[in-house]
């Protein structure tokens, strides 16, 4: 079942067109990233999502209905350029925001314990936002984001800024929400944690979806028969074994073995292949070579890049 | 408790606990006071050091005149900052000459010929230090009231006939309305309250919807407004902190209310109440002031405290003649109308740009009808019945600080209700003008926003 549903948004600025008939699928329970290169429309969606700006035209829903107003009160969303007010204590603050998503003051207060005891910032509560590091701030602002325990989650480029470590807790973090049952929509450009982390993504190009659904199944999709071949022996024997039915992408000499990536003709199966060598060099390593997230991304961006550009 | 109120209490709450809030809350009656005090009592400081001025009588021949022949010795009195030595034996240049060694800080040449001057005539005054407006007057006002009475004098007019020639008129202004009840007229008092009322709507509007700008301007640099308004409405959000600024004036203004009333009643008791039965006292001697210079000086001196706590005591008498609560309910609601018409405006301006400097040329068109409002109030004051302070009462841009003006004075309640009108449907007029530039302004970065661009925004 899907959480969220966005069907045919069309968003139009008054010279360009942030998004063209964009549909987004969210399964509840899922975490569904949002990617394309910058100024695609991933914050313009976003912020359709969150009811910041109305779209133009196509239709929104939440929980197998249409999206409410009063709906945000079950999303939580922590925007690309985070802030907070600089002269506000920190505690009196998150108290604030809480009490806006719609909870009572005694029940905001129960969690924000819990949260700032887990987070180890107890010691801040009354320190103005001012006085705490960027990093703090970005931890403290991450828990007001979460506090209401919405079921919607909307991480705007959320690791930017972090360092590795606060990186981390963050991955750890979102991994966790999804277990308590949240549903989880963020935008990267990071695709390294698009493999970690996503089961789903939509890829926005020119304000278009060009590329979505299961990350697997896409990664699986745009694998091209390619294999990567570790052995010790002759490197010539074993291209002429292949040879006519498999081109060579890659060869590295390393200090004790070889090792060649090939791309394989259809026909050829990888147990074809290995029967093929194992009698002429002993084989270390076998693996065949799925495209990673950035692979694909650049593929498809650049593919549509080149095609007519894209006019109004 | 609701979204809004939620807003309106953070924005409340976070600027009371300010301590330039408290400090100007506890000190604003005082200072506003002082404004008023200080001036008058800083001329008094200055004038605190005694000139001394020589006189200097001559003759047709330009020689000095002896004592006994002097027709000018005494004729001007002395006072208490200024005091007059008449030389008998100085001749004209050589006292002009002794610029380094006489100690005298200015000479005063007077020609016998004048006794007999025509309709106009001048009078030489050597000076060291430039004399003041006051000295000025009082040399050549005592000099004409001699000469008036020395040429009636000469003409055989009897002294009891001079004395009663001049006549003095103060003007009784009386309600007709009241007749036949004659009360006190109030007039004065309601000029001061209606000017101050209207200058401190006029001084709120300013700082407070400054205010406004700065907050939303703040929250718009700080990034937080994206998260607000994933929250609530931009419309909520905006009309939170106008609303939550509005009771920080709106406390304001009652505490300095409350404070000014403390502190005239404290000084009333204290200070005015026992030396008032002897100010009445002080009435009958006055014409001892004008006969005897020497002995009025001394009784002026001493009569100052009794003036002013007559003064004060009048003041406080008429107050109670005026409509207060009139004024107050009159002053909360244009306060309030004039302060969202501006605040909502102030707003826009704060949302459409990215920082401080950019909001001069959008603060230009709101600060001009302020000005002309102030302008048109001090005419207002003046004559709260002319037409230009009737119209200018009516156009909601300018009505809340001119009617101010005016309300002391019993408007026609047609006019009345015409302006209240106006100004309601103004303001709401505004607002939803503002909530539209706000909208989209506030998640607008980096883009040099002009007239063409906001008018982009508001038919969005």
């Amino acid at each position: 079942m899907y959480l969220f549903t966005a069907r045919d948004i069309v968003k139009r600025y008054t010279n360009h067109l942030a998004l063209d008939r964009v549909t987004v699928n969210v399964p509840e329970g899922s975490v569904y990233g949002l990617l394309g290169p910058n100024g695609a429309g991933k914050t313009t969606l976003l912020r359709i999502i969150n009811q910041i700006s109305m779209p133009d035209e196509g239709e929104l829903f939440f929980m197998g209905r249409k999206f409410q107003p009063d709906d945000v009160a079950h999303i939580g969303y922590l925007p690309e350029e985070r802030g907070l007010y600089k002269k506000m204590k920190v505690g009196e603050q998150a108290l604030y925001l809480a009490q806006l998503k719609g909870m009572s003051k005694a029940e905001a207060m129960k969690r924000l314990k819990h949260w700032f005891t887990k987070f180890e910032i107890q010691a801040w509560w009354n320190k103005k936002v001012e006085e705490l590091s960027k990093g703090m701030q970005q931890k403290v602002q991450f828990v007001t984001t979460i506090i209401h325990e919405p079921r919607l989650l909307i991480f705007d480029e959320p690791f930017s800024g972090f360092d590795p470590i606060n990186t981390n807790m963050l991955k750890n973090e979102i991994l966790e929400l999804k277990k308590k049952g949240s549903t989880i929509i963020f935008s990267t450009h990071d695709m390294g944690s698009v493999e970690e982390l996503c089961d789903y993504i939509t890829l926005i190009n020119k304000s278009k979806t060009i590329l979505e659904g299961d990350v697997h199944n896409i990664r699986m999709e745009y694998k091209s028969n390619t294999f990567e071949i570790g052995f010790n022996g002759d490197a010539e024997v074993v291209k002429s074994q292949l040879n006519g039915r498999c081109q060579l992408v890659e060869q590295v000499e390393e200090r004790d073995h070889t090792r060649i990536k090939i791309k394989a003709d259809r026909s050829l199966s990888g147990n074809d292949m290995l029967n093929l060598i194992l009698p002429v060099v002993s084989v270390t390593s076998f693996n065949e070579v799925i495209p990673t997230m950035n692979d694909i991304f650049i593929h498809v961006v650049e593919a549509q890049n080149q095609q007519k550009p894209n006019v109004l | 408790m609701n979204k809004i109120g939620l807003i309106i209490w953070r924005e409340y709450l976070t600027r009371v606990r300010k301590k330039s809030f408290i400090i100007m809350t506890l000190i604003g009656p005082v200072l506003f006071a002082a404004l008023i005090i200080l001036p008058g009592w800083f001329a008094t400081m200055e004038d605190k050091d005694v000139r001394e001025i020589a006189v200097v009588e001559y003759d047709a021949n330009g020689q000095p005149v002896p004592d006994s022949l002097q027709f000018f010795r005494e004729v001007i009195p002395n006072k208490e900052n200024i005091r007059f030595t008449y030389l008998s034996s100085a001749r004209l240049p050589d006292i002009l000459k002794l610029y380094e060694a006489a100690h005298y800080d200015g000479v005063l040449f007077l020609s016998q010929g004048l006794i007999s001057a025509g309709r106009e005539t001048s009078v030489e005054l050597y000076y060291r230090k430039t004399p003041s407006m006051g000295m000025e007057v009082h040399i050549s006002k005592s000099l004409e009231k001699f000469l008036f009475d020395n040429k009636l004098r000469v003409k055989n007019i009897p002294p009891e006939v001079i004395n009663s020639l001049e006549t003095k008129i103060n003007l009784t202004r009386i309600n007709w309305k009241n007749w036949p009840n004659q009360k006190e007229d109030t007039t004065d008092v309601k000029r001061g309250l209606g000017y101050a009322a209207g200058f401190l709507i006029y001084f709120f509007i300013f700082m407070f919807g400054a205010q406004v700008m700065r907050g939303v301007l703040e929250e718009k640099t700080n990034r937080i407004v994206e998260v607000i308004v994933s929250s609530v409405k931009p419309f909520q959000l905006m009309m939170g902190k106008i609303i939550g600024i509005g009771l920080i004036g709106l406390t304001q203004f009652v505490a300095w209310l409350i404070l000014t009333f403390g502190i005239s009643t404290v000084a009333q008791t204290v200070f005015f109440q026992p030396s008032a039965k002897a100010a009445t006292e002080i009435t009958a001697p006055s014409d001892i002031m004008n006969s005897n210079p020497v002995v009025g000086q001394a009784v002026a001196e001493s009569g100052d405290r009794e003036e002013m706590a007559l003064a004060f005591n009048g003041f406080m008498k008429k107050m109670k003649e005026v409509n207060i609560f009139l004024i107050i309910g009159a002053f909360l609601f244009y306060f309030l109308g004039g302060y969202i018409l501006y605040g909502s405006l102030f707003a826009a301006i704060g949302a459409a740009v990215d920082n401080e400097t950019d909001t001069q040329q959008f603060m230009f068109p709101i600060t001009v009808p302020l000005i002309i409002g102030i302008i048109v109030m001090i005419n207002a004051f003046l004559n709260p019945s002319g037409k230009m302070a009737v119209i200018f009462s009516i156009i909601p841009l300018t009505s809340p600080i001119v009617m101010m003006a005016r309300i002391p004075f019993e408007v026609p309640p047609l006019q009345l209700l015409l302006s209240a009108v106006l100004l309601i449907v103004t303001f709401l007029g505004t607002t939803w003008l503002a909530a539209k530039i706000y909208r989209t302004g506030i998640l607008m970065y980096g883009k040099k926003v002009n007239y063409a661009e906001l008018w982009k925004w508001i038919k969005y």
